[in-house]
């Protein structure tokens, strides 16, 4: 396997990720504030522009550029800088109200979801290695079975992080394989438990029967586990990651998103309409393709590194 | 999550305008309030709304609203029109090379499906009778090349692979491998890529280079946000794309990066995904697409069965009159009424089965020679009307005099009725197959 970019430290390429997407948004903001020296419909026009370029949504604009609005008139605001900061404010509180981080005391199953080619089996192996890293004993769940050599790539990825790996055949039942993941996580007693799962669009009646039946065999079968959901979002992706959100809780209870290929140059604000709408915490970022290209996610240090040049 | 449909904002945004007429500045300024809101909805790029909108604007401006239709449908229709026409024409084919094999290469971000994609390529292909070879050059991902060879084995067609060399000799191998082995078509797996990784758009460059392959698709996921334009617009220009491929469109996202995409580019959709089959791969067509990034395939439906059963008895009528040959002057003073009141004789024209408005070329009328054409026909008895062989020099002169027209008017009239006459029977002709086009020249163009 070739090495795809040049070995970076963590810190480094972490910063890499940040900045490229809070670049985007600042320097339009900065712009913004040195072409407009006065408040005007004008201004708040761009700068809800800036938002839906961001991926924000227009729900979610409008709810911003609407606090923004109230408070500009109650504290007789005329100065256009402060506008950066308020925006930062607003979606740190949006980010911040009521947010969760993983649980990951005690015996932990998590159930890895999403749609087709986001980036679960390779978030699978970032989070194998962190946590091998942080000496936890970890066993992965090859619950893609659809997928062709779904299987050899997660085998791949679970040798880079020294986390055992349960596999059945292509084709097999992958609630079956959660099952014989769990016996073995029971046996070991093993820290953790990470399930991938076949991408599957929301939409999908029997696809999403079937994940629900995998999450119910999770519930059944190790009850003394905890149990997080992480729905994995490329960050590529427009409005529609809120309807993805929406169904996968509602058949399997999301308890966290994994924002992926934020080494881009798409934004991901659509998380922030997820949050705010859905009020689906986001747990991880995803900056690169390499094992430690994972970062877990702070909603003051994100919306800092939005806003901060 | 309801989304209140562009279709149901529009109804209530306009409900107060019952009046019929002409589209006024205010009324289109409203609807495109509703229509900016649905396309940011679907994601299309904000810019190229910005531009959508503009156009539309200044087309519905003025605009005549058609008998049938309420104005806010009427604004809907011109809508939808404009997003058919900037998705580009129906169903862009892959060109065969004349001198095989014919080489295609699959490009685009992590994720996007190219991989699926090759297999699906390679079935559509099979069953066209082609003989295609696989060539794997996602040297990166883990098990990429595994996986591309389950699908090739599933879709029979064999998988050239070199395991984790570089990706330009693998292609120029698999190239001499595909001519020794009478393949005549060649689909190239690429590893996915960002389009501002520049070590990894040099390696795309490198394989267009070595192998100048004649197509280069760009996949794209449906469910692509804003950022779809940098994207196709990245890989437009440092590699030069000849069009996309629009994937996981059997989800329920409403695919405005199609539309992005396709406007930055220039280039065409070929084909779109829909499903995790490899034969769940399908043609391209805009004006689903267009009613799919509105979300109102419905009430795009009703209009156009409003629009059809009103227009298409005046063309049935007039297409039974011109099989018949009795389309006389009289007709032809309707037609000229009705270019006033309705807009345009070649929307008409259009609807007469089999024709479109392609066909009809850069047809336009002068609206200012009709009058002087209706003052000459008013000018002639009903028998006259009826059957213009009758018109002799005499008659002629008594036409001018009483129209306030010259006699080469009134010549140049019968002439052109004549022709229209005869280019009408032709267009029926061509519409029924057995025609060649001609040039079409209306008599008061
Ligand atoms: N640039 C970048 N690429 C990523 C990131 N995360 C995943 N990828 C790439 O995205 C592609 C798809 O990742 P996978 O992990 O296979 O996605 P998946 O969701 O498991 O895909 P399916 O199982 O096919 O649905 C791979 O090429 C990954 O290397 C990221 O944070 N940044
Ligand atoms: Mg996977």
């Amino acid at each position: 396997m070739k090495d795809r970019m040049e070995k970076k430290g963590f810190f480094a390429k972490l910063r890499d990720g940040l900045t490229k997407t809070r670049n985007n948004i600042t320097s339009r903001v900065d712009e913004l504030v040195k072409y407009y020296r006065e408040i005007d419909d004008d201004f708040f026009e761009e700068l809800e522009e800036t938002l839906i370029m961001a991926d924000v949504g227009i729900h979610t604009t409008e709810e911003i550029m609407n606090y923004i609005r109230d408070k500009v008139r109650e504290e007789k605001i005329g100065d256009v800088s402060r506008i950066k900061d308020l925006l930062k404010e607003k979606i740190i509180s949006i980010l911040e109200e009521g947010s969760r981080k993983p649980e990951l005391a005690g015996p932990t199953v998590m159930l890895v979801v999403g749609v087709n080619g986001v980036g679960k089996t390779t978030t699978i192996g970032k989070l194998a290695s962190r946590f091998c890293r942080e000496g936890k004993q970890v066993i992965i769940a090859a619950a893609d079975t659809f997928r062709a050599a779904a299987g050899e790539q997660l085998e791949i990825w679970s040798k880079r992080a020294g986390a055992s790996i349960i596999r059945h055949k292509e084709g097999a039942d992958p609630a079956a394989v959660v099952f014989d993941a769990i016996q073995s996580a029971k046996s070991k007693k093993a820290d953790i438990l990470l399930c991938d799962t076949a991408g599957r669009l929301h939409n999908k009646k029997n696809l999403m029967n079937e994940l629900e039946k995998i999450s119910r065999i999770i519930d059944r079968e190790f009850p003394e586990a905890h149990k997080e959901v992480l729905l994995v979002v490329d960050a590529t992706t427009g409005q529609n990651a809120i309807a993805q959100a929406a169904q996968f809780r509602e058949s399997v209870g999301i308890t966290g998103i994994a924002l992926t290929k934020l080494d881009g140059t798409a934004k991901g604000g659509v998380v922030v309409a997820v949050k705010s709408r859905l009020n689906i915490p986001i747990y991880y970022i995803g900056v690169g393709e390499q094992e430690d290209d994972l970062h877990p996610f702070d909603p003051e240090d994100f919306a800092s590194a939005l806003f901060d040049s | 999550m309801a989304f209140e449909s562009l279709a149901d904002k529009l109804q209530s945004a306009l409900k107060k305008l019952t009046g019929k007429g002409r589209l006024n500045e205010k009324d289109v300024k409203e609807a495109m309030r509703e229509v900016r809101l649905a396309l940011l909805e679907a994601d299309v790029n904000f810019m190229v709304v910005r531009d959508l909108i503009k156009k539309i604007t200044q087309r519905a401006v003025g605009s005549e609203i058609m008998e049938s239709l309420t104005p806010g449908q009427q604004v809907i229709k011109i809508v939808n029109e404009e997003l058919t026409a900037l998705m580009g024409g129906t169903q862009s084919k892959v060109v065969m090379a004349s001198k095989p094999p014919t080489i295609l290469m699959l490009v685009g971000l992590q994720g996007s499906g190219k991989t699926t994609h090759a297999g699906k390529l390679a079935n559509y292909f099979r069953k066209q009778g082609k003989n295609p070879l696989l060539v794997a050059c996602d040297i990166y991902r883990p098990a990429a090349i595994k996986q591309l060879q389950v699908v090739g084995d599933k879709v029979d067609t064999p998988v050239f692979e070199l395991g984790q060399e570089d990706p330009v000799h693998i292609v120029r191998k698999a190239l001499e491998y595909a001519k020794e082995n009478q393949h005549d078509m060649v689909l190239v797996d690429t590893a996915g890529r960002l389009h501002i990784n520049e070590e990894l758009m040099n390696e795309l460059i490198s394989i267009k280079s070595a192998v100048q392959p004649h197509e280069i698709l760009l996949v794209v996921d449906a469910m692509t946000g804003q950022d779809a334009v940098n994207v196709a617009q990245a890989f437009n220009e440092q590699l030069g794309i000849d069009g996309l491929i629009l994937t996981k469109l059997d989800g329920d996202t409403r695919g405005g990066a199609a539309l992005s995409a396709r406007a930055v580019t220039g280039k065409p959709v070929k084909f779109v995904g829909m499903g995790e089959k490899l034969d769940d791969l399908e043609v391209f067509h805009p004006d689903r697409m267009a009613s799919r990034i509105l979300g109102m395939g419905d009430v795009l439906t009703i209009i156009e069965k409003a629009q059809a059963s009103i227009d298409l008895k005046k063309a049935e009528e007039m297409e039974r009159k011109l099989r018949t040959q009795t389309f006389t002057l009289d007709d032809y003073l309707d037609q000229l009424e009705q270019i006033k009141s309705m807009g345009s004789m070649q929307d008409i024209l259009a609807m007469i089965p089999g024709m479109n408005s392609s066909k009809l070329g850069g047809l336009k009328i002068d609206e200012k020679q009709i009058p002087r054409t209706q003052a000459i026909i008013q000018s002639m008895t009903p028998r006259e009307r009826l059957n213009p062989s009758i018109i002799n020099a005499s008659r002629r002169k008594r036409i001018a005099a009483g129209s306030g027209t010259r006699i080469q008017d009134v010549n140049q009239l019968l002439k052109s009725y004549e022709e229209l006459k005869r280019m009408m029977k032709q267009m029926t002709d061509m519409s029924k197959g057995k025609g060649r086009r001609g040039r079409m020249k209306f008599p008061f163009m």
